[in-house]
């Protein structure tokens, strides 16, 4: 116990570390994915045969595998098999690969959860701004906008509460997230090795976080429940 | 001269006829029922003068100018037909209010948006702005909901909502007004509240179609009857000629089934 309370502030140091780049990677995937995503179901809803079943198709194949086979293929494969390392070397290159991966993963999901979104809102409320002379966009922008993200605050909150854990897949291409940087101290780093109570201690990091998530989606979906 | 006119319009879905040669006029400040039963095509017709729909064959024209000619596709330009919308309002039987606006809201929305593209909104917003505020602020008041213009949709009962929503279609200034059964969502109590709105509108002039099963409300308000059935137009005429001397045995039957 002496021990550990000694280890402590090296420990904590150090998983700061790591947490930051796991927040980063959950940052940018957010930034990416809730637009990406939108992008993604307007494409699966198109009009346009082949433009919907090339969407479909992609996302089935995002969906149907897993983020960590992604993670390998995305950050191995151009310098392994095209020789065109084009992520460069280091943790920043690491870092962009799996931004790509998540960003790229999660924007399928999203778009699944915001076609369920746009088309849970009656065809009433569209007809209602054509005849009113709104344009598609400023129905979409005014109208549907707004009742699809009350719909989808619920299956959302899910998908980014999964986000913040998923981050540590990035593990399996050596990202310094708060996994790898509590996994460091079994090999030993900082003079502390052998040590497994460090990666446990993470555990407590991604609750809090989930914790302030939750009360923050709650709250937003609180907001949204002044209309029907 | 009559404001519209609708020349034999031909309506089919998946191979089922639902509009069959459908021809009517319409005078300014008149009224026109059309009545008939579920499925009888009443409603398609009222999307079709919507755009809502697109028939297949037929001229629709508003004050001689032809806002819509089958044969002709420089008349079914997307981008023209959001203005020729605006030559008429339409009234649904489920109201269709936006529910994350309040009473107010809903009625100026459409008509902000149509402001930000005049030329000089930049210039003179506040007085627009403003402008618009007032008028839906009387029309709501017309429709006797002036403690009602902060609610939500939710907040408020189906008779109210329904009136918001003739608000709302009367701030744009339709050439005419549309209606497909406003009542029938509403139980009878709410019903008579929405029917004695759309009467004072018939004595203020306004042009109007009304689709309703509401036949002594139809006799009372309309200065043309339009019985509709299996997607034609079986009999029209003045309301005493179609409700009391039907030439037709199934405007006959129907009618006798309703009262």
């Amino acid at each position: 116990m002496k021990q550990i309370l000694e280890q402590l502030p090296i420990v904590i140091g150090a998983l700061n570390v790591g947490f930051i780049q796991t927040l980063k990677l959950f940052f940018i995937t957010l930034i990416g994915a809730f637009p990406l995503g939108l992008i993604v179901a307007f494409g699966a809803m198109s009009h346009f045969k082949p433009l919907s079943y090339f969407t479909r198709i992609i996302v089935w194949i995002v969906r149907g595998t897993p983020l960590m086979l992604q993670l390998l293929i995305i950050y191995y494969f151009p310098g392994l098999v095209l020789n065109t390392p084009i992520w460069g070397s280091g943790e920043s290159g690491r870092f962009a690969a799996a931004s790509i991966s998540f960003i790229f993963n999660y924007a399928c999901y999203f778009s699944e959860i915001y076609r369920g979104g746009i088309q849970s809102v009656p065809v009433g409320q569209q007809e209602a701004g054509l005849v009113l002379g709104m344009t598609r966009s400023q129905i979409f922008f005014k109208i549907t906008l707004l009742q699809m993200l009350k719909r989808i605050v619920p299956p959302m909150s899910n998908e980014i509460i999964t986000l913040v854990k998923d981050t540590s897949l990035s593990r399996i291409i050596a990202l310094q997230e708060i996994i790898w940087a509590g996994q460091a101290f079994m090999k030993g780093s900082q003079g502390i090795s052998g040590a497994i109570w460090p990666l446990f201690f993470t555990g407590v990091y991604y609750l809090i976080f989930n914790g302030i998530l939750t009360i923050l989606l709650g709250r937003l979906e609180k907001k949204l429940d002044y209309f029907r | 001269m009559a404001i519209l006119e609708v020349h034999n319009i031909y309506k089919n879905f998946g191979g089922n006829e639902i509009l069959k040669n459908i021809s009517f006029s319409l005078e300014k400040g008149q009224v026109v029922s059309i009545i008939g039963s579920s499925g009888s095509g009443k409603t398609t017709l009222l999307r079709c003068l919507n755009f809502l729909e697109q028939p297949d064959k037929g001229i629709i024209k508003v004050n001689n100018e032809i806002l819509f000619n089958a044969d002709d596709p420089k008349t079914q330009l997307e981008s023209e037909i959001r203005k020729k919308r605006l030559h008429f309002g339409l009234v649904f039987q489920s109201f269709n209010l936006f529910p994350q606006y309040t009473a107010l809201q809903n009625v100026m929305l459409a008509k902000e948006l149509l402001a930000k593209e005049l030329p000089d909104y930049k210039k003179h917003k506040t007085e627009i702005r403003k402008e618009i505020k007032t008028e839906a602020v009387r029309l709501l008041n017309q429709m006797g909901l002036s403690a009602r213009i902060n609610n939500y949709p939710h907040q408020l009962s189906g008779g109210q909502c329904q009136r918001v929503a003739i608000a709302r279609s009367l701030a744009l200034h339709p050439d005419i007004l549309c209606f497909d059964e406003p009542t029938s969502a509403l139980d009878p109590e709410l019903t008579g509240e929405v029917l004695k709105v759309i009467k004072e509108l018939a004595v203020q002039n306004t042009t109007m179609v009304i689709v309703t099963h509401e036949m002594a409300f139809a006799k009372e308000v309309s200065d043309h009857v339009i019985f509709m059935d299996n997607g034609c137009i079986l009999e029209q005429g003045d309301p005493i000629q179609v409700f009391e001397n039907a030439k037709e045995e199934r405007t006959k039957n129907f009618l006798a089934h309703i009262h």
